[in-house]
């Protein structure tokens, strides 16, 4: 069964169609990711997960629940982290926490999950009080208190310094490493790419593309360039015989190798074979990034002031 | 039940934590009352209010101050910051029930307010021997009614303004008419008639307070038109009702 299942949801505001028909599903222990531009419907669909929108039409799984109808049972086993979502200002991170386990039939421990987060200093200190890491770190564990068996996590590092966000992604792992399934809404390329198992890309209110990062990557452009050069001498046959390479262009000494696959290891063990060595040995790498432009036909957001999404 | 005592519990402490509203809320009343009974004039008996001084007549004024600033000020404001913050939509992603936050925080904001009437009542007895309520029951009713009816036009400020700056505002308007009909800038007794009859049906019901409180008091600043105090309650009730009835409906959770 599948941790998470969505299926031909639907989901009108008057006239806006928020989401337009969004399938996907979600194994257990997986970090799924869902990427797209504002307004694509990520909110949307990830608040009717969370029971707090009913979807017009489609259905949601939730661990074989449905949100609506057995909106008390999800309630125990889905935590959630949510943007746009506080806590009063004067409370202190240990009553936050021991409050919102009181909540839960069989909560985690909170204080082991205070030290997790590494807010144990920090446990007298008022929520206004701490730094943008911090909430976003007393955010997620209240959204783990629960003892979660999946946990949507959304715009998770939005506000962070970069040293914040990469502590903050580690944790990420470590949370999934305990067996707990993850939806990760972002629109963050290098967060998708770097913490998710299978990403999908939401645009308009649909699913543009579900798959792997490399795979996303590799469906928008599977042509990869190799560029190096060569002292020794090397009969470029040795290299248009490989079967990823569909084009070697050769100008006064610079090696320039088109083709698809696994085209960098191709060409470094037929250079190996033929025992030259390469210098200055470059790959045109892509990146999410542009797998996220050729399914949206929009720039990914860089990290910035935080804009409403619907 | 461990849910509902520890958001008691958490509720409590940042009330205690809200400084502002300790001082204005709770304590605020009880000063204002001393420091009018230390002025002199204030504490002549006069023979037009029948041997009363005004400071007796004038104290269910500094109660209504206290029962006011709480359920048309604060109240409303908590409330709409934790809608604004979206401290109830993440609670609804929880097995607790937003609902029971905000009734939490309604019985420590009705508590805050009894406990500033009781410290009221016995330091104006204390200092000012100004004599506590005499009619118990009707004493009861008439603060029970009256802070519902407060706290009815509250929660449909509440319900109705869209961030916590528009709560304080409209608060400040509500505090400012309540207070008049109060007696804060214009001692019920010293109010033509009319006012005083319309009075009657502004929230607390400052009249019905007077009346238990005092039946002398009661007498000076009541009209011949006036309702008899049973009535007074039953306005009171209907504007509870009505009011939170209204709030109910137009309350959004987001």
């Amino acid at each position: 069964m599948a941790a998470l299942e969505v299926r031909n949801l639907h989901k009108r505001y008057g006239h806006h169609v928020a989401v337009d028909n969004i399938s996907f599903s979600v194994e257990e222990g997986e970090i799924f990711g869902i990427i797209g531009p504002n307004g694509a419907g990520k909110t949307t669909t990830v608040e009717s997960i969370a029971g707090l929108r009913t979807p017009d039409s489609g259905s949601i799984s939730v661990l074989g629940l449905d949100p609506v109808k057995d909106r008390a049972e999800v309630r125990e086993r889905l935590g959630v982290q949510l943007q746009e979502s506080s806590f009063p200002d004067a409370i202190k991170v240990a009553e936050a926490l021991e409050l919102y386990s009181s909540f839960y039939r069989d909560p985690a421990d909170w204080r082991e999950l205070m030290e997790l987060l590494g807010l144990a200093e920090k446990h007298k200190t008022r929520y206004k009080a701490l730094s943008g890491g911090q909430k976003q770190r007393l955010s997620i564990a209240l959204a783990l208190v629960g003892n979660p068996k999946v946990a949507i996590l959304d715009e998770l590092t939005t506000g962070l310094d970069p040293q914040a966000r990469r502590d903050t992604w580690s944790l990420i792992e470590r949370v999934r490493d305990t067996g707990v399934t993850i939806l990760l809404v972002t629109h963050f390329m290098d967060e998708a790419e770097r913490l998710s198992d299978r990403i999908a890309v939401i645009d308009g209110g649909r699913v543009a593309a579900v798959d792997t990062p490399e795979g996303l990557i590799a469906q928008v452009s599977p042509v990869q360039q190799v560029r190096f050069r060569v002292s020794q001498p090397l009969d470029r046959r040795v290299l248009t015989e490989l079967p990823d390479v569909s084009n070697v262009e050769i100008t006064e000494g610079r090696w320039l190798v088109t083709g698809r696959g696994q085209l960098l290891s191709s060409v470094a063990g037929a250079l190996a074979r033929a025992q030259v060595v390469a210098e200055d040995l470059r790959v045109d790498q892509r990146n999410l990034d542009d797998a996220f432009v050729a399914f949206t036909g929009r720039a990914p957001e860089s990290p910035g002031p935080r804009q409403e999404e619907g | 039940m461990l849910t509902r005592m520890n958001m008691i519990k958490v509720e409590t402490k940042l009330f205690l934590r809200d400084s502002a509203t300790v001082i204005f809320g709770v304590l605020f009343p009880t000063g204002l009352l001393l420091g009018l009974g230390a002025i002199p004039a204030l504490r002549e008996p006069s023979p037009e209010t029948g041997g009363l001084r005004p400071i007796d007549i004038w104290a269910p004024t500094a109660l209504v101050f206290g029962m006011v600033m709480i359920a048309v000020q604060h109240v409303p404001a908590v409330v709409a910051t934790y809608r604004e913050r979206g401290i109830l939509r993440r609670l609804s992603t929880t097995p607790a029930d937003p609902r029971k936050v905000l009734l939490a925080q309604m019985m420590v904001a009705f508590a805050s307010v009894v406990v500033s009437a009781a410290l009221m009542i016995s330091l104006a007895w204390a200092v000012l021997e100004i004599a506590p309520p005499e009619r118990h029951l009707k004493f009861v009713v008439a603060f029970l009614v009256g802070y519902a009816a407060l706290l009815g036009l509250g929660m449909i400020s509440a319900a109705v303004v869209r961030t916590s700056s528009a709560a304080n505002q409209t608060g400040t308007v509500l505090f400012v008419a309540l207070m008049f009909f109060g007696g804060a800038f214009l001692p019920r007794v010293l109010m033509p008639d009319t006012l005083r009859e319309v009075g009657e049906f502004i929230p607390p019901g400052l009249q019905a307070l007077t009346a238990a409180w005092s039946a002398e008091a009661g007498e000076i600043t009541g009209t011949a038109g006036g309702q008899p105090f049973w009535l007074q309650i039953a306005i009171m009730t209907v504007i509870a009702a009505i009011a939170s009835g209204i709030a109910a409906k137009l309350f959004r959770w987001e």
